[in-house]
């Protein structure tokens, strides 16, 4: 599974940056979300996946009974995906905050400074 | 051997716990500058005095144990786990220049009381001179290389400040910052050489460095360790080529000139070289490098010094002759060497302290700094022209003064130099009479001769600054009539601690008829001939001089500046020219062409075929794609949104199936919150347009699968190999035992991990907080 | 944001809201065995005051909260940091689990933590921030309207 996620997580990669590089700033903001997704996807991939195996202990044992899913990187991601949200909301308002102030959704447009 | 066998046996001081306070009481009197200043008004001069006072006496009641017992450290523990630490290493080197820095201190803050009296930014110029006092001591007295090269530092920061002092004076903010660049960059190499120089000798103190074992000059990194650390020496002692930096920097008020660039921070550079002497004086490159730099910085200087006409240019110039000779005799580094260090230092400081704030009360008194404008003054400030008549007569090495004695021993080393022994002699003698000139040019032309107007009618100077030129020209005398008091407190002291023989210390100013004798008065015939004709012949030195400064080391100064200035705007249009694009695009490649070249060398193209193992989840996952890539392509904004909702929900959908029910959790309740934000604001903007050209569709898409190959080139990089067992096989082994929870991800998020946890939150807090400001901002917009 | 007119919306929320806010301190209390914990509880409730925020208004939904949302945050914070403080007492390095067993009536007890407080923490400052911003959005829109 791994193998076919290195191509599916390149390929959301390869959309986040192509979004990101249009001069909509609406797009950016699907970008940014893109990329936020395909981030956490890498490094869930790269630490294998595994079925049926959550790391959780069973009742009344102190270890679980067979390997489980490595934890430390979901702690890694679980904060991860609840930062990317309040990354996105603050980055969502300021571009329409600047775009109520320059008046213009083009970012080629936003160049100076001055404004 | 010249290794410091003095410093094996360091014995603990009597009362070291006066130490610390010692050295930061400057830092903490500086804090109060500008209250003192204020109530004390017109006499806070005299109140600052008070403390450098008091640590002179204090610095002086420790002579007597160093004289009987050597070498003395004090030690206090601040990371001893890196080796640094506040020790201070008292002996006769640190010991004489903590004296001259506290007692020419004393006058100089008395002095500049009366010179600044009134200036508005009175309580500002305290607080900087007294730092940079405070760093000077921690200079001289540290013992650990961390932490003088701190205060070396500092006392470049605390420099700059004071030489722009006159902010709105162009020339002085310029000024400053060359003097600050110069000895910034040579303070860069210096730290590269202390860290070889620790890392060579096992130890970051130096007593331990002059102590120890290790073979520090036939260490393979002895020659890039020597030239580093010469480089910072050179520059903050302004030695050929670096010296131009000195004489800017007189566009500092006098009291600073006074205190900065004739006694103590110019002298740093001269300070570290001969602490450094015993450890490496043996090197024949020191040899050759320091006497060859020291003497040609000593004749340039003297050359300088008599084609200006400005009081405190020669001053300045004549300052760099006396560094080049204090080089060239830690290079020459024989007993008579070493002895002439020693002598010349203390004669040094204490003339050119009389000196400049000579220099600076004529400049008060008449108005004007040019020499040339003045003269008959005698009669007028009679005390003034008796004290310079003193100093000058010491600057010019004539009887019965220190600065005879110093010059005389300096000949005698020259001619007995262990290199460049046709070089120096010329160099030494040239350098004589320069300065003879310089002294006649500053003690005689302004006070006898024919009376010439100034623009302000000139009168005696007041107490405060005639104490300073009064007290150390007296002194001048006083050890040159009397030299047994310099030979046993200070000069013998120090000769001890350069790594020569105390005992063999004897100065006297009679030798007999000797070499240097004659010399002596071959340069005062000639410099007397000069002086006759001296204002005729000044113009046309002028014109040579500049003449040479075209080629000169300045010249190459402002040109590596304007090609900085040229880089810097080259760089900031082609890097930083606005565009979000052109950033992005920049980003990604530099992203690109870095990780996957180390990439591809290290583990080639790993090139797998996807075999899915679960058709259910190949299809969520290709799913995924396809709603990312039509979220790409549509131009309609709601079928944009819902698409990435459709990716939010299989990615919650994959982490459950590859066991991460948390995740899985989450990332539902997110992509919830995430439509109703999108409904929020994002409809508020305007939709899709089409903005780009197809040309740079195709380049941003060439862009885009850049960096989608490198993350799957990274993954497949990743997945194969595997440096380290993981640090979760213990968080897993320890959840239930240690952290009393099955949820081992939770547990890892509230207990193994919480630091890392509790950052996060402030991360999302801030978040928040961005954005209710945001809002709250654009509310006071529409309500004004 | 003008609350919804439906009244299947708002007779729904009366019901969903309680159900989901009890909901989320059961997640927030058994995270520490079973899938939960803070962050997922915080946004579980976080959730239910959106639901509220539809089909009621913002007005109804400060009135619900009784306090400002940012109020969640710094107390979320602070006691996130109030959690380091028991190790400190006791001299062992900063943050330092602490576990008491508190006897339940009935033979049991609950454990009691260190843990569980930063947990909690948790959970005040995900709701705080969440609702700091989705209130402080609706209101800028009602403004606008």
């Amino acid at each position: 599974m791994e193998t076919l996620m290195a191509y599916i997580v390149g390929a959301m990669f390869a959309a986040a940056v192509y979004m990101m590089l249009r001069r909509s700033i609406v797009k950016l903001v699907i970008g940014l979300m893109l990329l936020s997704n395909a981030a956490n996807l890498l490094i869930f991939t790269v630490a294998g996946m595994r079925q049926g195996a959550p790391p959780l202990v069973p009742e009344g044992a102190e270890v679980p009974a067979s390997a489980v899913a490595d934890p430390l990187p979901q702690a890694l991601i679980l904060t991860a995906i609840v930062i990317a949200f309040g990354v996105l909301a603050f980055s969502v308002v300021l571009i329409h905050r600047a775009y109520e102030v320059v008046g213009t959704d083009d970012l080629d447009r936003m160049k100076d400074t001055d404004t | 051997m010249r290794s410091g066998i003095l410093l094996r046996n360091v014995q603990p001081l009597e009362h070291p716990q006066l130490m610390l306070p010692a050295v930061l009481s400057g830092f903490i009197l500086a804090l109060f500058a500008p209250l003192i200043c204020r109530v004390a008004g017109d006499r806070c001069g005299w109140v600052f005095a008070l403390l450098p006072a008091m640590l002179f006496v204090y610095f002086a009641g420790l002579l007597p144990e160093v004289m009987a017992n050597g070498a003395q450290v004090v030690r206090y523990p601040w990371f001893p786990a890196m080796e640094i630490n506040l020790d201070f290493l008292i002996d006769g080197l640190s010991l004489m220049f903590a004296l001259l820095i506290s007692g020419i201190g004393t006058f100089i803050l008395i002095y500049a009381g009366g010179y600044l009296k009134g200036h508005p930014y009175l309580g500002r110029f305290y607080v900087v001179m007294l730092s940079f006092m405070a760093s000077m001591l921690g200079l001289v007295l540290s013992d650990n290389l961390v932490t003088l090269f701190v205060f070396w530092e500092l006392t470049s920061i605390t420099s700059y400040l004071l030489i722009g002092f006159d902010h709105e004076d162009v020339k002085a903010r310029a000024s400053a910052l060359q003097g600050l660049f110069v000895t910034v960059a040579g303070g860069l190499a210096l730290m590269a050489g202390l860290i070889m120089l620790g890392t060579v000798a096992g130890s970051y103190s130096l007593s331990g460095v002059l102590a120890s074992d290790a073979d520090l000059i036939g260490h393979e990194w002895a020659v890039p360790m020597l030239l580093c650390i010469l480089a910072g020496a050179f520059t903050k002692s302004a030695q050929v080529p670096f010296h131009f930096w000195l004489p800017n920097a007189m566009a500092a008020p006098t009291p600073v000139s006074a205190f900065l660039h004739s006694a103590t921070m110019v002298k740093a550079g001269v300070y570290l070289l001969a602490r450094l002497n015993p450890a490496l004086g043996e090197a024949e490159l020191w040899t050759l490098l320091l006497s060859l730099f020291g003497g040609l910085t000593m004749f340039t200087g003297a050359f300088m010094a008599i084609t200006h006409t400005g009081a405190k240019k020669v001053l300045a110039y004549s300052t760099i002759m006396a560094l080049g000779t204090l080089v060239m005799l830690i290079g020459i580094g024989t007993h008579y060497a070493l002895v002439a260090f020693a002598t010349f230092l203390v004669a040094h400081s204490l003339y050119k302290g009389a000196l400049f704030m000579i220099a600076g009360i004529l400049d008060h008194e008449t108005g004007t700094k040019d020499v040339a404008e003045m003269g008959g003054l005698a009669p007028l400030m009679p005390v003034t022209a008796v004290a310079a008549a003193v100093a000058a007569l010491s600057l010019a090495g004539l009887p019965p003064l220190l600065g005879f004695v110093g010059k005389e021993l300096m000949f005698e080393a020259v001619l007995d130099a262990p290199a460049w022994q046709m070089l120096l002699p010329l160099l030494a003698v040239g350098a004589g009479i320069g300065v003879m000139v310089a002294a006649g040019i500053i003690a005689i032309k302004p006070f006898y001769g024919q009376r010439q107007e100034t623009p302000k009618h000139p009168h005696e100077a007041p107490v405060s600054m005639l104490a300073g030129p009064v007290v150390l020209a007296g002194l001048s005398l006083l050890f040159g009539v009397a030299l047994f008091i310099p030979e046993q407190t200070l000069v013998a002291p120090v000769v001890a601690s350069l790594g020569g023989t105390a005992e063999k210390v004897h100065l006297a100013l009679w030798h007999g008829i000797n070499m240097p004798l004659i010399l002596s008065l071959a340069c005062l015939v000639v410099a007397a001939v000069i002086l006759r004709y001296w204002g005729r012949l000044q113009p046309q030195l002028d014109v040579l001089r500049e003449g040479l400064g075209r080629f000169g080391p300045e010249a190459g100064y402002f040109r590596i500046m304007e090609w900085l200035t040229r880089i810097a705007t080259w760089q900031t249009r082609v890097l930083q020219n606005g565009t979000m694009g052109n950033y992005m695009i920049t980003l990604a490649l530099t992203t690109v062409g870095i990780t996957g070249f180390t990439l591809i060398t290290q583990y080639g193209v790993p090139l797998r075929l996807p075999v899915p193992d679960s058709g259910f989840a190949a299809g969520i996952a290709l799913l995924m794609v396809v709603s990312a890539f039509f979220a790409t392509g549509t131009i309609s904004r709601l079928g944009s949104v819902a698409a990435m909702s459709i990716v939010g929900f299989s990615v919650a959908l994959i982490f459950i199936l590859f066991s991460a029910p948390d995740l899985g959790i989450t990332q539902i309740l997110v992509e919830t919150l995430t439509v109703i934000l999108l409904v929020l604001v994002l409809f508020r903007l305007p939709g899709f347009t089409r903005m780009s050209s197809p040309l740079e569709r195709w380049r941003d898409i060439i862009v885009a699968v850049l960096v989608g190959a490198l993350m799957t080139v990274l993954i497949l990089a990743a997945t194969e190999v595997q440096f380290f067992e993981p640090i979760s096989a213990e968080h897993v082994a320890r959840s239930v035992t240690d952290g009393h929870g099955r949820n081992i991800v939770n547990v890892i998020l509230v207990d193994f991990r919480a630091l890392d946890t509790l950052g996060e939150m402030f991360v999302l807090a801030l978040a928040a907080v961005g954005v209710y400001s945001m809002i709250r901002l654009k509310a006071e917009d529409q309500t004004a | 944001m003008r609350e919804a007119n439906t009244l299947i919306l708002r007779t729904a929320a009366l019901v969903l809201v309680p159900m989901q806010l009890l909901f989320s301190v059961f997640l927030l209390l058994r995270g520490h065995d079973e899938p939960g914990g803070g962050f997922i509880a915080g946004l579980v409730a976080s959730g239910a005051v959106v639901l509220f925020l539809f089909s009621y208004g913002v007005s109804a939904t400060r009135e619900l909260l009784r306090v400002d949302p940012r109020d969640f945050l710094g107390v979320g914070l602070l006691i996130g940091l109030a959690s380091i403080l028991p190790s400190l007492v006791l001299g062992q390095p900063a943050m330092t689990a602490q576990w008491w067993e508190i006897p339940l009536p009935g033979g049991g007890y609950y454990k009691f933590s260190t843990p569980l407080i930063f947990d909690v923490g948790v959970y005040l400052t995900v709701i705080g921030s969440i609702l700091t911003m989705v209130v402080g959005l609706s209101e800028s829109e009602e403004s606008d309207a």
